[in-house]
C-alpha cells in the first residue's frame, strides 16, 4: 500500500488540476463526457481533446527527458516538426502515386531529419556546453525559413487519400487516427523504458553530471541521446500536425507549443531543474492543457480575453496543487478526521456518565 | 608588423570590392526603385507580394530595383535611407510598425524621392508620402458580411472566428459583422479567435465548442483560410453539411488558392480576397507619370460557388495549386 502511494505521489499534482478542471466542465453542463458516434467514429468532448492533444503529448514526453538530462528546454520543438514536415510533404509530393509505402518512406525520411535537428542541438548542448535554451534559439530563429525553402516558397497542400485518413478517421475503425498514433507512441516509450535503463541514466546525470560520470555514465551521450529522442517526437508530432491540417503552412504549424509542452512537464510534477521525472505526469499535463484550452471556450469568454483568463486558470491551478497548499491541505485534512474521530469514538463511550469522565480526568 | 600586413590586405580588399561595385553599375536609362518590404515567410499573402514585385519591377521591365526584406522595423528604415543615399526614384515601402518613420520620409521628401506605401499604412502627415495603395480590410468585411445576408437564410446564426486580435484585418472584417449584429440582422452565437497565428487547429476548437455545446448555427465567418478549413474540418468531423447545398455557408479570406479550389468544388461557400499585386497599379503609375496623392484602395473581388472559374483562380489567387477538383479536407 505504502509503495503504492509512493509511487503515485508525483501525479497528485496533474491529476487534481484535471480533476479542478472536469469539476468545472461539469458545472458548466453535465452533458461533458457524452460520447455519440458520427459518421463511423466515436465523437464527444473526450476525443475531441485526445484528438487535438496528440502532438502536445508527444512533443512534451521529449520536452521530459530533455529537461530532465540537461536542466533545460529546448525551444525549437515546433520549428523541428516544421522543418521535418516540410521533408514529408516534399516527399509525398514527388511520388507520382502516393500508397502507404510512399507515406513509411517519407515518415522515415522525416524522421532522420528528425534525428539529424536533434543531433544539431545536441552537440550544442552536451559537446559545447551551450544552454539548451540558448542552442535551439538557433532553430527556433532560422527553423521557419528553412522549412519555407523546403517548401519551395509555398503552402504546399498534401491532398491524398491516405493523408487524409491519418488525419481523420480511417473507415472501419471507430477511433480518430492521431489518438491511435499517440497511444501507439506512448506504448513504444513505456517499452522502450521497461527495457532499457535509460531512466536510472537521464536522472543520475540530471541530478549530478559529475556523479554520474565517476559512475561510469557518459552525462555527454545521456544528454546527446535525450535530444535525438525529441528530435524523432518532432518529427512524430509533425507528421500527425501536417496530416491533421492537409496543408504544409511553414509559418503557422504548431507556432509557439513549445511554451505548452513545457507547461506540460510543469503540470506534470517535474521540475524544471532536472532530475527525477515522470513522462506518465507530462501525458496527464498535456491533455490537462488542452482541456484546459476547450474549457475556456465553453465557458464562452470573448476572444480578446482568453489569453488572460488563460494565464489566471494557470496560476490558480499551479497554486491550488503546488506542494505549500497541499501540505497545508493534508494538515486541515488531518484536523478534520482527527476531530471526527474524536466524535465518533463519544457514542462507543455514551453510557459512562458524563461526570466519570470529568473525575477521570482529574485524577 | 603583421598587424600592418592584415589592415594593408584589408584595404586592398575593400578597394578592390568598391571597384567591382562600381563597374557592376551600369544603369543608365532604367528608373531606380528601393523596396522596402517585410519578409515573404511571414504570410502566403507576402510571398505573393514579394514575388510580385520581383517580376513587375524586373530589369528586362526596364527597373533598376532593389528590394530590402525584413521583418524588423529598425532594419527596414536603415534600408529606407540606404536607398535615399542611392538617389532612387521611388521608394515603395510596407511598413513592419506603423510609427517611427516621420524622419526618414521627410529626407526622402527633401531629396524629392517620390514615396509609395504599399499594403500597410504608417501613422504620419499625409503630406511624407506621395500615395499609398491599401487593401481597405473595411471593405472586405462590408463585402462578405453582404454576401452573408444575400443568402436569404431564414435566420442567421454566425459563428465568427477572428484572426489575430487588434490586427487590421482582424479590426476591419470583424468591424461588418458587429454592426449587423448590432442591427439585428445576424445572430453571432459563437464569437472565437484562431490567436496570433490565425490558428487552423485554434479555429477547429472553436467550432467544436460551438457543436459541443448544442448551438445551431448556419453560417461560419472565417477572417482567414486556414482558419476556414479547420472550422470546415470540426464540420466534416462532427458530422454537419456545409458547402453548396449544405446546411452550413463557409466564407474564408484571402484568395488562397487551396481556398478557392474548395469554393469551386462545392466545399466551402465563398472567399474573399485581400490583393497582395500592388505593384502592377504602382507600375503603371510609373509609366504614366502621372501619381495619385493621398490613399488608393484596391479593387477586390468576393467569389463564390457560382462565380467562380478557372480563369480567376490563375489570376488572382496566391499560394500553391492543389488542381482541380482537390478539396482540403
Amino acid at each position: 500500500m505504502s509503495t503504492m502511494k509512493k509511487s503515485f505521489s508525483h501525479l497528485v499534482l496533474p491529476l487534481s488540476v484535471m480533476a479542478l478542471l472536469i469539476i468545472i466542465n461539469l458545472v458548466k453542463g453535465a452533458d461533458y463526457f457524452r460520447i455519440t458516434m458520427v459518421n463511423g467514429a466515436l465523437y464527444g468532448n473526450i476525443p475531441n481533446i485526445l484528438f487535438g492533444a496528440s502532438e502536445l503529448v508527444i512533443l512534451s514526453i521529449g520536452m521530459t527527458l530533455v529537461t530532465a538530462s540537461s536542466r533545460g528546454q529546448d525551444i525549437s520543438i515546433g520549428e523541428s516538426a516544421t522543418i521535418t514536415s516540410a521533408i514529408f510533404v516534399q516527399y509525398v509530393l514527388q511520388a507520382s502515386e502516393v500508397t502507404p509505402l510512399t507515406i513509411v518512406v517519407a515518415f522515415l525520411l522525416s524522421c532522420v531529419g528528425g534525428l539529424v535537428l536533434g543531433a544539431f542541438n545536441g552537440t550544442l548542448v552536451s559537446i559545447f556546453k551551450v544552454q539548451p535554451m540558448v542552442a535551439s534559439l538557433i532553430l527556433f530563429t532560422g527553423g521557419r525559413s528553412i522549412a519555407f525553402m523546403i517548401d519551395g516558397k509555398l503552402s504546399p497542400i498534401l491532398a491524398n487519400d491516405i493523408s487524409n485518413k491519418i488525419g481523420t478517421v480511417i473507415p472501419g475503425i471507430p477511433i480518430q487516427t492521431p489518438i491511435i498514433l499517440t497511444v501507439v507512441f506512448i506504448v513504444l516509450i513505456a517499452v522502450v523504458f521497461k527495457t532499457t535503463n535509460l531512466r536510472l541514466y537521464v536522472e543520475t546525470v540530471g541530478i549530478n553530471p559529475n556523479a554520474a560520470r565517476l559512475n561510469g555514465i557518459n552525462p555527454k551521450k545521456i544528454i546527446f541521446l535525450t535530444f535525438l529522442i525529441m528530435g524523432f517526437c518532432s518529427a512524430v508530432a509533425g507528421f500527425i500536425a501536417v496530416n491533421k491540417a492537409g496543408r504544409h503552412d511553414s509559418v503557422n504549424l504548431l507556432k509557439l507549443i513549445m511554451m505548452d509542452a513545457i507547461l506540460a512537464v510543469a503540470i506534470g510534477g517535474n521540475s524544471l531543474g532536472g532530475g527525477k521525472f515522470s513522462i506518465t505526469g507530462s501525458i496527464i499535463g498535456a491533455y490537462t492543457i488542452e482541456m484546459l484550452n476547450r474549457t475556456l471556450l465553453r465557458l464562452e469568454i470573448e476572444p480578446a480575453m482568453i489569453k488572460v483568463f488563460k494565464a489566471i486558470f494557470i496560476i490558480i491551478l499551479m497554486v491550488v496543487a503546488s506542494p505549500v497548499a497541499r501540505a497545508y491541505f493534508t494538515k486541515v485534512l488531518d484536523k478534520v478526521r482527527s476531530s471526527n474521530k474524536r466524535k465518533e469514538s463519544i457514542p462507543k463511550d455514551a453510557h459512562i456518565p458524563t461526570t466519570n469522565i470529568a473525575v477521570k480526568k482529574e485524577e | 608588423m603583421k598587424k600592418a600586413l592584415s589592415i594593408m590586405l584589408i584595404l586592398v580588399l575593400l578597394g578592390a570590392g568598391v571597384l567591382f561595385a562600381a563597374g557592376v553599375k551600369e544603369t543608365a536609362g532604367q528608373t531606380k526603385i528601393g523596396i522596402v518590404n517585410l519578409p515573404p515567410e511571414e504570410s502566403g499573402y507576402r510571398q505573393a507580394n514579394v514575388e510580385d514585385m520581383n517580376t513587375v519591377f524586373s530589369t528586362a521591365n526596364g527597373y533598376d530595383a532593389k528590394q530590402t526584406n525584413t521583418g524588423d522595423n529598425s532594419e527596414q528604415i536603415a534600408a529606407a535611407k540606404g536607398y535615399i543615399r542611392d538617389g532612387v526614384d521611388y521608394l515603395l515601402i510596407s511598413a513592419a510598425n506603423a510609427s517611427g518613420w516621420d524622419d526618414t520620409l521627410k529626407s526622402a521628401k527633401d531629396a524629392g524621392i517620390k514615396v509609395i506605401l504599399f499594403d500597410r499604412a504608417i501613422d504620419t502627415d499625409a503630406s511624407n508620402y506621395q500615395a499609398a495603395i491599401l487593401s481597405d480590410m473595411g471593405y472586405e468585411g462590408k463585402k462578405a458580411v453582404e454576401w452573408v445576408l444575400s443568402l436569404g437564410l431564414n435566420k442567421i446564426n454566425l459563428i465568427l472566428i477572428r484572426g489575430q486580435m487588434g490586427s487590421a484585418a482582424e479590426i476591419g472584417r470583424s468591424a461588418a459583422v458587429l454592426e449587423a449584429a448590432k442591427a439585428g440582422k445576424l445572430n453571432i452565437v459563437a464569437d472565437g479567435t484562431g490567436g496570433d497565428s490565425w490558428s487552423l487547429e485554434e479555429a477547429r476548437k472553436v467550432v467544436e465548442a460551438a457543436i459541443a455545446a448544442g448551438k445551431d448555427f448556419n453560417v461560419i465567418y472565417a477572417q482567414n483560410d486556414g482558419m476556414a478549413q479547420g472550422a470546415v474540418q470540426a464540420l466534416e468531423a462532427a458530422g454537419i453539411s456545409h458547402g453548396k447545398g449544405g446546411k452550413v455557408k463557409v466564407i474564408g479570406f484571402d484568395f488562397n488558392r487551396f481556398a478557392l479550389r474548395n469554393v469551386q468544388a462545392g466545399y466551402w461557400d465563398a472567399d474573399m480576397q485581400c490583393n497582395p499585386r500592388q505593384a502592377a497599379e504602382i507600375a503603371k503609375w510609373i509609366k504614366s507619370g502621372t501619381i495619385p496623392s493621398g490613399i488608393v484602395y484596391q479593387e477586390e473581388l468576393l467569389l463564390t460557388t457560382d462565380t467562380i472559374t478557372d480563369e480567376l483562380i490563375d489570376k488572382w489567387g496566391i499560394n500553391a495549386d492543389p488542381g482541380k477538383g482537390v478539396v482540403t479536407r
